[in-house]
């Protein structure tokens, strides 16, 4: 029995639906995109093209949400299905949209750079807690034009894993699917088997951007999974109260999933996001908050109820270095975030919000992760009786179960071993080992990690052709070579 | 060495690591049928496997239940041995006698008695009293077996003080250094032991083996 936290109940989740279609009507979406504009007006949606308001009734949504797929699945490098969106699947990858990394020597949060992406990704990928990868950070050594599909290439080089990603304009998508239907042998074969998905994101409150409509139309038609990223902000870009965040998000959600579903009936989308509290204090968003834990449980459980598959934005922090608040904010994240089933759970190694990302964190996290996991495989029935049949030669002695060879068969089916970030050790042999914190475990785990990280065998025909087409990418953006990456053998 | 005999303690020392007491009990039968000095099945064959298992557990790469079942195995092998052993008069050296026992008012004996398997698996002769065990109840049993050795443990902070009083009570009966006192529990430590003139004392099982081969000279 998979264990589950439900924040509403059956009644509410009706009341939800019912005034996110209220809204969808008044005030209407905002649907930026004339295509998208378009495609609502022929299927008999109010449109004013003046505002670019769009009154979108139910049946349209009621509609789309029939053709929508209720699971599919990310397949790795070799095409073995690795990532189930569906059901009560539980899935993680790291944070994307990192600006910053954490340099572990100085807590400094320094520009990201294509040496940085390289490392969160090593980690990332040697890490099995992690079923996917995400494009993690923005790397600011190459120009702005490319800085998308130079980060999928990064990943594409150094991992097998699925991906989650996203464009950053309706253009350079297009070049990212080539790019991932290289490896994958044609554009078909892609679709078949996707290797990644795509965010993309309604602007709060209630708008569909140029772009965000862009995506959502590109990728339905190209076959390729679309995640919608809606972002609540209660109390600044949505209502304050929680229960209001998640009935915009309900609404923003189901508009594009209408969009998605024009453009190409059947095409897989998911319902996702990133919301959060808006804090009355600094102004920021905290992603670490319980608050925003419990926005992002209750609309996937709005998103459950319609059948669709789930993302969420979870484990992150807004603390700047990676200390106990750090751990606090992430842990309970993870931890509501697996209880609520949501299929894909972004945000480990993420701090200060979701700018700056920490391979360190990510090791950190991992831990995190499999406490999780390993709640959400629940108590199991492992022997024939409970109890009695342990007892078995017992002599009210403890210490006699350790004897036992049940002990030896079953210990590690009940009780999930931490790595050395969890310090479990006595205090003579903690001071022995230098008296290190979970910081400097984890630098110290980060530094082995790359030490013997080896980058994965890959088809070099294929790695050639990517290279080329990111290439010419780069020179149209006015780069002459790409960034040297020492480990890479020569194209 | 012949390559049968080879193959034969490779065998015992993989069935302790395995904690197979079935196995080791069913190797040394066969070595006595074969003819195997028994002493020569003990040090080149299972206790092969004892130091192996210890060392893994040491560097974190076996777990507690590995540890006491290679003990069980190793224990089990012996008994069998032993007939063979005294028919042959040739006693296993014996490396120590000990005896063990959680101190009066403390009723926790897991760590001891994984010290007391784990001295039995590596040739020390072992007296466990138990819990809740007085100084004159240790110590009398001590001067009965002749000991080399008294492990004492204690888990609780209150019950602790109850080392000193045992070690207090050797002093005045002028029994030490000729008997060594090992002492271990949550909370002992270094400076503890060193405090209340305890001979030493050791983190975990393995450990104590080590301590306890130092304390009586062999090693």
């Amino acid at each position: 029995m998979q264990p589950k936290l439900s924040l509403l109940d059956d009644a509410l989740i009706s009341r939800i639906l019912d005034e996110a279609y209220q809204l969808m009507l008044k005030p209407g979406i905002k649907v930026q995109n004339a295509e998208a504009r378009q495609l609502l007006a022929e299927a008999g949606a109010d449109v004013n093209e003046e505002t670019q308001v769009v009154r979108v009734p139910e049946q349209i949504v009621r509609k789309a949400l029939e053709t929508v797929p209720r699971e599919f699945q990310l397949y790795d490098y070799e095409g073995k299905p690795k990532v189930r969106y569906g059901g009560d699947a539980v899935h993680f990858d790291p944070g994307s949209s990192g600006i910053s990394v954490l340099i572990p020597e100085t807590l400094e949060h320094k520009t990201a750079e294509t040496a940085d992406l390289i490392r969160v990704i090593k980690v990332a990928e040697s890490l099995p807690q992690y079923d996917a990868q995400s494009t993690a950070v923005v790397c600011h050594d190459v120009p702005k034009d490319i800085h998308d599909l130079y980060r999928l290439y990064l990943v594409m080089l150094y991992s097998k894993k699925p991906i989650v990603t996203g464009a950053f304009t309706n253009q350079t998508v297009h070049a990212m699917i080539d790019m991932l239907a290289i490896f994958a042998g044609g554009r078909d074969k892609l679709r078949e088997k996707p290797r990644a998905i795509f965010d993309a994101c309604p602007s709060p409150p209630l708008i569909w951007s140029n772009f965000g409509a862009g995506q959502l139309i590109e990728l339905a038609r190209a076959g390729i999974p679309a995640e919608i990223v809606s972002m609540p902000l209660a109390g600044a870009a949505a209502p304050v109260t929680l229960l209001g965040a998640v009935t915009q998000h309900a609404a923003e959600c189901l508009s594009g999933i209408a969009i998605h579903q024009l453009a190409r009936a059947g095409s897989p989308i998911v319902w996702g996001g990133a919301p959060a509290i808006f804090e009355m204090r600094k102004g920021g968003t905290p992603y670490g908050a319980i608050e925003t834990a419990m926005i992002d449980s209750s609309y996937a459980q709005v998103g459950k109820s319609l059948g669709l598959p789930t993302h969420t934005y979870l484990g992150a922090t807004d603390a700047k270095i990676l200390d106990m608040q750090a751990g606090i904010e992430s842990g309970m994240g993870f931890l509501v975030g697996a209880l609520s089933g949501v299929n894909m759970i972004s945000g480990a190694g993420m701090i200060d919000s979701l700018l700056c990302q920490s391979p360190e964190k990510l090791v950190i996290d991992a831990e995190s992760i499999s406490m999780a996991k390993r709640l959400l495989e629940g108590m199991k029935i492992q022997s024939e009786t409970l109890a009695t049949e342990f007892f078995e030669g017992v002599n009210f002695k403890g210490g006699d179960f350790l004897k036992q060879k049940i002990t030896m068969q079953l210990f590690q089916k009940e009780q999930h071993l931490p790595t050395k970030i969890i310090d479990r050790d006595s205090i003579r042999g903690w001071k022995q080992g230098g008296s290190p914190d979970t910081f400097t475990r984890a630098r110290e785990q980060v530094t082995e990690i790359l030490a013997s990280f080896s980058r994965p065998a890959l088809d070099p025909v294929h790695l050639a052709d990517v290279h080329v087409l990111v290439l010419d990418l780069a020179k149209k953006a006015g780069m002459e070579e790409l960034p040297r990456l020492d480990e890479l053998a020569p194209a | 060495m012949s390559d049968e005999l080879e193959k034969l303690f490779k065998e015992m020392a993989q069935s302790i690591i395995d904690g197979d007491s079935d196995i080791s009990v069913e190797l040394a039968k066969k070595s006595i049928e074969m003819g195997v000095p028994p002493l020569d099945a003990i040090t080149k064959g299972f206790v092969v496997g004892v130091n192996y298992i210890g060392d893994q557990f040491g560097a974190g790469e076996a777990f507690l239940p590995e540890l006491v079942m290679a003990g069980e195995a190793m224990k089990a092998a012996v008994a069998t041995l032993e007939p063979e052993l005294i028919k042959l008069g040739e006693a296993r050296e014996i490396m120590g006698r000990v005896v063990l026992a959680t101190v009066e008012g403390d009723i926790h004996e897991i760590g001891k008695t994984l010290v007391g398997t784990m001295l039995s698996a590596s040739g020390f002769e072992v007296v466990d009293l138990g819990v809740d065990q007085p100084a004159d109840k240790i110590i009398g049993k001590a001067l009965e077996i002749n000991a080399d050795l008294i492990g004492m443990s204690a888990l609780l902070t209150t019950t602790m003080v109850r080392q000193r009083e045992v070690i207090e009570e050797l002093d005045k009966e002028g029994l030490r250094p000729r008997i060594k006192v090992m002492v271990g529990g949550a909370p002992i430590t270094r400076d503890w032991a060193t405090k209340i003139k305890a001979d030493g004392t050791s983190e975990d099982a393995v450990g104590a083996v080590q301590l306890a081969k130092q304390l009586v000279g062999k090693e």
